[in-house]
């Protein structure tokens, strides 16, 4: 915790995006987390990855739960919207919005805690939905706010700082995403921004529920020798398995790509995604061959990152729905609400 | 790149912009943080350390440590540096017990100081207390030299001057005013043991145009100000021309004001941005809406039945390149400007007519004579120079500080020792973490713009010759002004061995000065910087291979406004903010006895 906001004072050659506004423009209060902690780390990279996609910050809705990683969203774009839910409900909450305004960009900030003990519920029916969101997963494998017991995500033989190493199977959310069927997978690490910022950036762009799932050292209870989740643990066992870069729709590829080690994807909204493969054994569009693979590498103890999965074909929610274009606010009261008697010729046509 | 050596004194040294663009090295931050507390006298006393006159250069200093104020680059305007001296010169309370003093009994050793201005007072200032017997030998009636005779009074009142050149005298000094050298070939033959040569550059250029000697009504800038200093002259036309834009032209402009001019123009030869004045000099002069007129090239004095009406001049246009060089002009026509009296002010000279050519000294095309720039000395063992007549003009502070290196060496040279034999720069670092988030300085950024230095009103102020324009700041005022330094020499300071590359420093920075990469050579890692680092003056402080992934820790020292966040959010203390202390060795500090005098620094 620091006693000084980060000074207003910044670098006079800072870049602007199209907007006109500085990578400082989408930062939010000063962070009351540790000192070192991957999440600050994380919210560093999405106001990265929202300054350069140029997001009007009013068209952007964080969403969160509760623990150290649901507290972030304070701690970037202070002029958008916010939502901090109950603990796990985060998902749902997000449902309820993105029906009511699909127009909104939406991103959750969720932890092991959140997603994968009390609100793996959620967490799984949200992709199930295909919910079009960025989702989050700030995975650091220990409760860091009530210090530092195991989480869902603790590998066998991780060790604590304190007491016996973990015992129990871990969830690990890019598996289960995978079998659940989300359209955009991907796993990075806090410490590794490069790698990071472009994958937000295609997961905020990409039509339906996207996953990252980033490890994010807890420097307080969990970056130790013998923890599988550290900085010196996750920088050792590091496995890029495809890098890739996000283009926006109007902007051309650069021919820098050698032919033949790229591979393009046309997004919806006609940006595209230009994957680089690091591993050439690897094919992110075939969901069989990814879990054997992350499964095979899994059991060796390497960490694989990248954009492991991508689905452009399926509807996310609204479109599974049907449900209209336009945001419920912007919708006339009278056809909003038709009123009872309106309601009492729905509910006849089901009797 | 290789590691940053910051062993080396001069490393830390040059991110304290100010203390490395002022020639005497003054530690600014650290008496601008005493003035902060409100300790004006400690304020003054670490000022004298090294420039010997606050009060003087606290109103008058060319401020080479106010262009250099990295809060200039970091918004557009730097601490108001130099008027903060004069804050601690104003609000101090009674120092003289804190003076240096001669010793009782004399070292047995005479040095002669010719001229009485800052040069030669700062050498009687440095030698005085090591039990020198020093005499100052003035040709004038007074001392202090130009910044008595040249520096109007409404700017530098003569009691400011009395009382720091006072402190000085005080030491035992031997002042001989009236006492003009006329051949140092035969004060060399006295029983000195060392001459110091400290004369200035007294010979005001002149301009040798048709009609320059057909009128009384034309005169040589510097030498008309000291006939007003000592009031042989008490009065000016109503219309004056001023001829050259420099600082003197700027004081002689509004000395015209005060003795009964009511229109004077500066005439510029050249466009404006190729001004040889201070921008500050050339704000006042034109508040008291002296105007300045550009692209005039002096062609002749234009003389009526024996009268001054007038000056022809040329009209130029210049062509400037993308260099931003300007070539010599072209004339595209003539203009006659009517006046009274024209000033010349276009710059002085050296000049030794009393300096014997044939005994050692060797003099250059310029009639300026060698000297050792280390050391001071010249080709004549024994006789060293210092300020204007050493090297042609320059200012007060480097003056001051040929006085303390002539010092040194005058001291090295009577005691029979190597004078090039000198005791480096040292440096001391040291932590100021107070606790968890607390520093024992005021971190915070204050965004606040630079104070205004309040004026007398424009009426009043004319009203006498002496008239001190500039107010001072109140203490309030200071206190204001103080905040917005940046305390450069609270320095980040980087341990790799410690860093577990968790970005928290980069993240946090609020200018973007951190980077984590890979390392390689300057120019390449310049381009790939978190923030352009196009400043190639300002260092890349780059760090051994980190443990973890063998990247490198670059910081580029050019905005860093020293906010000690990255070392607040650092979790395992790779950074700390230290505050650096350069040791400068004065005259004093190379005596070996240590019973002699208690040494200040130098220890290194």
């Amino acid at each position: 915790m620091s006693y000084i906001a980060k000074p207003k004072v910044t670098h006079p050659g800072m870049p602007k995006n199209k907007l006109g506004l500085t990578a400082r423009d989408y930062e939010g209060t000063v962070s009351t987390l540790c000192a070192g902690c991957g999440h600050d780390s994380i919210t560093a990279a999405i106001i990265q990855a929202v300054f350069e996609l140029g997001v009007k910050p009013h068209m952007l809705a964080k969403m969160s739960g509760i623990g150290c990683s649901s507290k972030t969203p304070a701690y970037f774009v202070s002029q958008s919207h916010g939502f901090n839910s109950v603990h796990g409900r985060m998902p749902s909450v997000t449902t309820g919005a993105n029906a009511a305004n699909r127009d909104l960009m939406y991103i959750g900030v969720s932890g092991d805690g959140d997603s994968l003990s009390i609100g793996v519920g959620q967490f799984v029916h949200a992709i199930r939905r295909n919910l079009n969101m960025c989702y989050v997963i700030e995975n650091n494998g220990v409760y860091g706010l009530t210090k530092g017991q195991f989480s869902a995500s603790a590998d066998i033989g991780s060790k604590p700082k304190k007491g016996e190493p973990n015992k129990q199977e871990p969830i690990d959310p890019v598996s289960t995403a995978l079998s659940l069927g989300a359209t955009y997978i991907a796993r990075s690490f806090s410490g590794d921004k490069e790698q990071l910022v472009p994958l937000i950036k295609g997961a905020l762009m990409h039509r339906g529920f996207a996953l990252l799932d980033i490890v994010s050292p807890c420097v307080t209870f969990n970056d130790h020798e013998g923890s599988t989740k550290s900085y010196a643990h996750t920088r050792e066992f590091y496995y890029p398995v495809v890098d890739m870069d996000y283009v926006p729709p109007a902007e051309e590829i650069k021919a820098a790509y050698v032919k033949g080690e790229v591979m393009p994807l046309v997004l919806h909204d006609g940006s595209t995604i230009v994957l680089r493969k690091v591993a050439d054994d690897y094919d992110l569009t075939n969901r069989a061959h990814a879990f054997k693979y992350l499964r095979d590498h899994f059991d060796k103890g390497e960490i694989c990152t990248g954009l492991l999965y991508l689905d452009e074909s399926r509807a996310e929610m609204n479109e599974l729905m049907g449900s209209i274009d336009t945001p419920l606010s912007h919708v006339p009261l009278d056809a909003l609400h038709p009123g009872s008697q309106e309601l009492k010729k729905l509910q006849s046509r089901y009797r | 790149m290789k590691p940053t050596d910051t062993s080396n004194p001069d490393y830390f040294h040059k991110v304290v912009d100010c203390q490395w663009g002022c020639p005497a090295h003054t530690d600014v931050p650290a008496y601008i943080r005493m003035i902060a507390q409100g300790e004006f006298s400690d304020a003054y006393m670490e000022n004298r350390k090294s420039n010997v006159f606050p009060g003087i250069l606290g109103r008058v200093c060319d401020r080479p440590c106010e262009p250099a104020c990295r809060r200039g680059r970091v918004e557009d305007k730097p601490v108001a540096i130099c008027r903060l001296k004069r804050v601690a010169a104003d609000h101090r309370d009674d120092i003289t017990a804190r003076l240096p003093k001669a010793p009782d009994k004399s070292n047995g050793k005479k040095v002669a100081l010719i001229g009485a201005g800052c040069a030669s007072l700062t050498v009687a200032n440095d030698l005085a207390p090591l039990g020198y017997e020093v005499t100052v030998f003035e040709a004038m009636k007074t001392t202090g030299g130009l910044m008595r005779t040249n520096i109007p009074q409404f700017r530098l009142p003569p009691k400011v001057l009395d009382e720091e050149i006072g402190y000085i005298l005080d030491m035992n000094v031997d002042l001989k005013l009236n006492h003009p050298i006329e051949s140092l070939k035969s004060l060399l033959d006295e029983n000195f043991d060392a001459v110091f040569v400290g004369t200035g550059a007294p010979r005001g250029k002149n301009l040798e145009l048709p009609g320059r000697y057909d009128s009384d009504r034309i005169h040589i800038g510097i030498d008309w100000l000291e006939s007003v200093a000592f009031e042989h002259v008490k009065s000016i036309g109503k219309k004056v021309l001023i001829i050259g834009v420099g600082n003197t032209a700027m004081d002689c402009c509004r000395t015209s004001l005060r003795i009964g001019a009511d229109n004077v123009k500066v005439m510029a030869r050249k466009p404006r941005g190729f001004f040889k004045a201070s921008a500050w000099e050339l704000e006042d002069a034109e508040e008291e809406n002296v105007e300045i007129l550009v692209n005039h090239s002096p062609k002749e004095f234009v003389i009526e039945n024996g009268k001054l009406t007038g000056m022809k001049f040329e009209l130029m246009e210049y062509k400037v390149d993308d260099n931003g060089r300007i070539d010599r002009g072209t004339s595209v026509g003539e203009k006659i400007i009517p006046c009274d009296d024209v000033v010349l002010a276009i710059g002085q000279d050296n000049a030794f007519p009393w300096i014997e050519r044939d005994i050692g000294i060797e003099f250059d095309q310029w009639d300026c004579p060698v000297v050792n720039e280390k050391t001071m000395m010249c080709g004549r063992e024994g006789v060293f120079f210092g300020g204007d007549s050493a090297f042609g003009p320059k200012n007060i502070i480097w003056a001051v500080e040929h006085g303390h290196q002539a010092a040194i060496s005058m001291h090295r040279y009577c005691q029979g020792e190597d004078i090039e034999d000198r005791l480096p720069d040292g440096m001391n670092l040291a932590s100021q973490k107070m606790g968890m988030h607390e520093w024992s300085f005021s971190n915070n950024y204050d965004g606040a713009p630079r104070r205004l230095m309040p004026h007398v009103d424009l009426k009043e102020r004319f009203k006498k010759i002496d008239i001190e324009v500039e107010l001072g700041f109140t203490a309030e005022q200071a206190m204001q002004e103080v905040e917005r330094c940046l305390n450069c020499d609270i320095q980040t300071v980087f341990t790799a061995d410690l860093c577990i590359e968790c970005d928290a420093c980069m993240d946090i920075c609020p200018v973007n000065c951190l980077t984590i990469t890979h390392n390689g050579e300057e120019d390449d890692l310049r381009t790939r910087l978190r923030a352009p680092a196009e400043n190639h003056e300002q260092a890349l402080y780059v760090s051994a291979e980190l443990p973890q992934t063998g990247r490198v820790m670059i910081k580029d020292e050019d905005l860093c406004v020293h906010c000690s966040l990255c070392a607040e959010r650092c979790p395992t203390g790779a950074w700390d903010m230290q505050k650096s202390t350069l040791l400068v060795p004065y005259a004093k500090d190379e005596i070996s006895d240590e019973s002699a005098q208690p040494l200040a620094g130098a220890s290194a």
